[in-house]
């Protein structure tokens, strides 16, 4: 006996849609996420922010439909779990508050979703450096607004980002975009089809009217950021446009380049991954039903590729009707049919994706650093070290991890993985998948051994 | 010496709990994580790295383990994943502390 019909990992809108979508069709499901309560990273404890947070913007505001479904619905939610393990036979290993737990069901569904990419540039590892969207979940959370920041790097959430804090009356002093013309001029191709998702494309004009007119400074085709710390703390971040060498000083530097997959969990489970060459990361392989090569287990949301909310509802719900048909409570005819209205929303949401990463394409400094920027954060690693090794010998990224310690640290890789295959193919050597072991989160040896002692412990 | 924090100082009316960092009392308001807290208090680093190096939360996610901080005698614990509780003792980290249970090596 399984505890659940399903478990989902991760409580985005990926996660959400497809556990109200299964529990409604008579599945037992149980919902897993890190966090405290629903919502993803999109709409990160929307559930608790009824105090008029309204600088976050109405489409933050929409996650509060799927979140209390969730909460009228069967599906059982434990928060605050980390999951550190699948086991093949779908047996999965959760953690909280020190103590791991096993859960088992006849499918497994990963919505875990995106991390920002790794933006290294020098000084990136500073105090006062932070993710753009870092900057973001401490507004969604804790009410913490960054004052006189200056955001810099490139992407749709950039731009999210500055015009919440404008609109919560912290604006930032400037924002460094490092997208330039021959970006604009390689995404123009991709405009005809972006057209099909021209709601979303009207909300991206309407966050850069919102900047425009709020007289934020921005500067366009910037590079070689760097951010040094000054004696009381602040930071001198200098960047090159065009024209000249810029300074500016700020407490917080709020860096961004796109998010990218997390797929520590997938390719723990050894799951097949290709290097998708727009997006700069590795994506595993599924099918249009989101099922990876164990038919029991899919993948929907970001985690597949990036696609945004809309996309990760819809491959949510897309995912589940396989499910039920591999539960045989669907028949074929009933699964492709049900799955029309979402396949069209996907198409839809999806249209805009090759005109948004071909715009916001990161810069080559950022995808394959140079020189003492580290690239290891954990193990302190400059780029300049991992060239040499890649040089000296010819060796690929295991190697690199075993002579340099890079991507042994606490974050396991997470931070620079992508950096290191960056350099490996500025250094014109393939890409080469990195394994991942578990567990995929760094879990004490006590709640290992006090895990073995119950094997078979229910949730 | 304390520096004042990176971020605007917050309205009150929101519940708070009572911390110590380092011995010294540290308010922060429920729902906070550890990491975010701590970002409120000051702008000091919240960790120094094995080389000496200057830290503090990054990614506020779970991703970067720059937010590692000591919670009630357990080191490494990841602060922007822990929510305050009240009487909670920090301690910053300052240099390696063993990691268990971290095998990514391979
Ligand atoms: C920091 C950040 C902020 C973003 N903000 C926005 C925004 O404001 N607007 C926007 O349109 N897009 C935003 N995005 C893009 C976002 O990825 C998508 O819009 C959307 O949230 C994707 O939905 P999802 O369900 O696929 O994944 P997510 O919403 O990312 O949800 C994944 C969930 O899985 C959980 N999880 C991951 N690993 C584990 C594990 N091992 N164990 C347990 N739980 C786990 C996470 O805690 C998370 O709640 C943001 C992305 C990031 C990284
Ligand atoms: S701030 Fe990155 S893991 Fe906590």
């Amino acid at each position: 006996m399984t505890d659940a019909d399903l478990i989902i990992i991760g409580a985005g809108p990926a996660g959400m849609a497809a556990a109200i979508s299964a529990s409604e069709a008579g599945a037992k499901v149980i919902l897993l996420d890190e966090q405290q309560s629903a919502g993803g990273q999109i709409y990160r404890n929307v559930g608790s922010n009824h105090d008029g947070r309204s600088f976050l913007g109405e489409e933050y505001f929409e996650g509060l439909k799927l979140v209390e479904a969730l909460s009228r619905s069967n599906v059982k939610c434990e928060f605050g779990t980390t999951v550190w393990r699948i086991e093949d036979d779908l047996r999965v290993v959760w953690s909280r508050d020190g103590v791991s737990n096993i859960s088992s069901a006849r499918h497994v569904l990963l919505a875990t979703g995106a991390q920002e990419r790794p933006a290294p540039f020098p000084g990136w590892e500073l105090p006062g450096v932070m993710t753009a969207g870092a900057a973001q979940i401490l507004m969604k959370s804790s009410r913490l607004l960054a004052k006189d920041a200056v955001l810099a790097g490139s992407g749709p959430l950039l731009y999210l980002v500055a015009v919440q804090l404008i609109k919560a009356g912290t604006p930032p002093i400037a924002i460094v975009e490092t997208q330039t013309m021959k970006n604009a001029f390689k995404a123009s191709r991709y405009l005809p089809r972006a057209m099909l998702a021209s709601k979303m494309l009207a909300k991206g004009m309407e966050l850069l009217r919102y900047i425009r007119k709020s007289g934020v400074s921005r500067y366009t085709s910037a590079k070689d950021f760097q951010a040094v710390q000054n004696d009381d703390g602040q930071l001198t971040f200098s960047f090159r446009t065009r024209k000249r060498v810029h300074q500016l000083v700020t407490p917080l530097v709020l860096s961004h380049q796109g998010v990218v997959s997390s797929t520590h969990i997938s390719r723990s489970l050894g799951l097949a991954h290709e290097w998708n060459l727009s997006q700069q990361a590795f994506l595993p392989i599924v099918d249009k039903w989101g099922r990876t090569k164990n038919s029991r287990i899919h993948i929907a949301g970001d985690g597949a590729g990036i696609g945004g909310a809309r996309a990760a509802i819809a491959s949510g719900r897309i995912a589940v009707l396989d499910m039920l048909f591999q539960l045989g409570k669907l028949s074929d005819d009933q699964r492709n049919q049900s799955s029309t209205a979402d396949r069209a929303l996907l198409r839809q949401s999806l249209a805009i994706r090759p005109f948004l990463d071909a715009l916001y394409y990161p810069p080559k400094e950022i995808l394959a650093p140079s020189g003492e920027t580290l690239v290891c954060r954990c193990e302190e690693i400059g780029a300049s070290t991992i060239r040499q090794t890649l040089n000296q010998s010819g060796l690929g990224p295991r190697q690199i991890k075993s002579s340099t310690r890079s991507g042994m640290g606490p974050c396991q890789g997470r931070m620079c993985e992508l950096p290191i295959q960056g350099i490996l193919s500025s250094c014109g050597k393939k890409h080469l998948l990195p394994k991942v072991r578990t567990p995929i989160k760094p879990i004490s040896l006590g709640e290992l051994a006090s895990l073995a002692e119950r094997p078979s412990t229910k949730s | 010496m304390k520096r004042d924090s990176r971020f605007k100082e917050r309205q009150e009316g929101v519940e708070t709990v009572q911390m110590t960092l380092d011995g010294d009392i540290m308010t922060a308001q429920i729902g906070d994580s550890v990491a975010a807290a701590i970002l409120a208090y000051s702008a000091n680093p919240s960790r120094h790295t094995a080389m000496g190096s200057p830290r503090a939360a990054y990614c506020m996610m779970g991703v970067c383990f720059d937010c590692l901080v000591e919670v009630d005698g357990r080191p490494n614990v990841q602060g922007c994943m822990t929510l305050v509780r009240e009487g909670m003792v920090l301690r910053r980290q300052n240099g390696l502390r063993p990691i268990s249970g971290v095998q990514a090596d391979d």
